[in-house]
């Protein structure tokens, strides 16, 4: 399917429709998803209401980690195979990832505030968080720092995998500290801890957030091309 | 001589006729300076805050000598000159930041400790404060290469490239401030150690790869 993908020519006829496929599949999760955890999900005995929050940040804390993940490997596939389409797909996701892990941090601290009574702590989870999101910041900014497009592509992916290398240590690291963020409780031997009701709303959500990163890195992807065709056409121009 | 050899005096003889070394080492004390100045001669503070934040002038001061350390050579020619060398980018990267190390992370290590004295860290601490300097800046030098090749290119980056080498610092500044407030030490050292040379196996790789197409 790669391989088949990676003309640009046909990516585009292919993200044409795609892309609007997975904004209204995000939409219909979302409207399923965001009535469900707001207000038919139990409010959590300890928490109360608060628990709601949890709907919004835990997808995000995912696809903020999923989206680095997804750039680290297209910048390893443009670094080895020079492919054209692996760069523009990890430049694409980075602002999407970023915003994620913005959204992380925003909705973590204002759960913070009523549960621990603290808006910002300096606990594993959140410092890798925050490590993670500067880390976007740099990609982002080297990206739009140099000028030549194909250099930057490169630059950019070296960059995101020294990146890759980097943020599991830190996240072992901060580890280290004593940590008030709770372990996890999805993905942990022993099966789930968190109860079926909760559960629903909450991979409904996350599968919500999985399809609008698609979406949205598609639309990027599609405008980059277009943005790429826009000035070798006038380059052509200017040269008659 | 060595391709290794040579670079590595060329760079020595470039930071001491500039008086490249002595600059970080300047803005190292400085730095340190400034702290009781900021929070007030308190012992008991002092003796909480000080060598972390020893740490953190390393770490400012090594990240203000990285701008210039691929720059200077991209516009004079010299990197085209290392790239028809014969010896491989990698070496000669790995040579550059060995005699930065040498420059300014040894420097840095020996100023660490009187530093640290000023600021009330504990004697019997030191020699642990200065092996895990030592650790530590080689470290920050060794992802400090990446940082610095990539942005090589870009004019007035220094800004950049403290956006990009500011998260690769996080674990040597976490494990060698936990080595400086004694918390499982030979643990915090060993992991330091790690990263010193994680760093300086693939800074340099990383550096040359850039390298090669800031050249193109």
């Amino acid at each position: 399917m790669f391989a088949f993908l990676a003309n640009p020519a046909r990516f585009m006829v292919f993200s044409a429709w795609a892309a609007p496929v997975l904004f209204a599949g995000a939409l219909i999760l979302f409207a399923a998803g965001a009535p469900w955890a707001l207000f038919y999900s139990p409010a959590d005995y300890q928490m109360g209401e608060t628990v709601r929050i949890m709907y919004v940040h835990v997808p995000a804390a995912w696809w903020s980690m999923g989206a680095y993940a997804f750039m680290a490997g297209a910048s390893f596939v443009g670094l080895v195979w020079r492919h054209v389409l692996a760069d523009v797909a990890a430049r694409a996701a980075a602002p999407v990832g970023a915003v994620f892990a913005a959204v992380c941090l925003v909705t973590g601290s204002l759960w913070g505030a009523p549960t621990w009574g603290t808006w910002w702590e300096w606990d594993g989870r959140m410092t890798s968080m925050l490590v993670l999101f500067v880390t976007y910041l740099g990609y982002i900014a080297l990206w739009s720092s140099i000028e030549d497009e194909e250099k930057a592509a490169r630059l950019a992916a070296i960059l995101c995998l020294v990146g890759a290398i980097n943020l599991p240590i830190v996240k072992f690291s901060v580890d280290w500290w004593s940590t008030l963020h709770q372990p996890a409780s999805i993905m942990r031997s022993g099966g789930s801890a968190i109860s079926g009701e909760m559960l629903g709303p909450l991979l409904t959500l996350g599968g919500a957030y999985l399809l609008l990163f698609g979406a949205l890195t598609l639309m990027n992807m599609r405008s980059a091309i277009y943005r790429r065709r826009v000035n070798s056409a006038e380059l052509k121009k200017a040269r008659q | 001589m060595s391709a290794f050899a040579v670079t590595f005096r060329r760079e020595l003889a470039l930071m001491w006729a500039g008086g490249g070394a002595l600059a970080p080492l300047g803005y190292f004390l400085g730095a340190t300076m400034l702290v009781p100045l900021a929070m007030g001669p308190d012992r008991t503070l002092l003796e909480a805050a000080g060598p972390p934040l020893v740490w953190i002038a390393a770490a400012l001061s090594i990240l203000a000598t990285l701008e210039r350390l691929f720059q200077a050579d991209l516009e004079d020619g010299s990197l085209d000159q290392m790239l028809l060398s014969p010896a491989p980018l990698e070496l000669i990267s790995f040579a550059k930041g060995a005699a930065l190390w040498v420059a300014i992370g040894l420097p840095i290590t020996l100023a660490g400790v009187p530093a640290a004295i000023a600021l009330q860290a504990p004697v019997e601490r030191l020699g642990y404060i200065a092996a895990s300097l030592a650790l530590g800046t080689a470290a920050f030098i060794g992802v400090g290469l990446a940082g610095a090749a990539v942005t090589a290119s870009v004019k007035r980056g220094g800004v950049l490239l403290a956006l990009i080498v500011l998260p690769l610092f996080a674990p040597p500044i976490i494990f060698g401030a936990s080595v400086a407030s004694g918390e499982e030490v030979s643990a915090a050292l060993s992991i330091l150690a790690g990263c010193a040379l994680g760093g300086a196996a693939l800074g340099p790789i990383a550096a040359a790869a850039a390298l090669r197409l800031q050249a193109e």
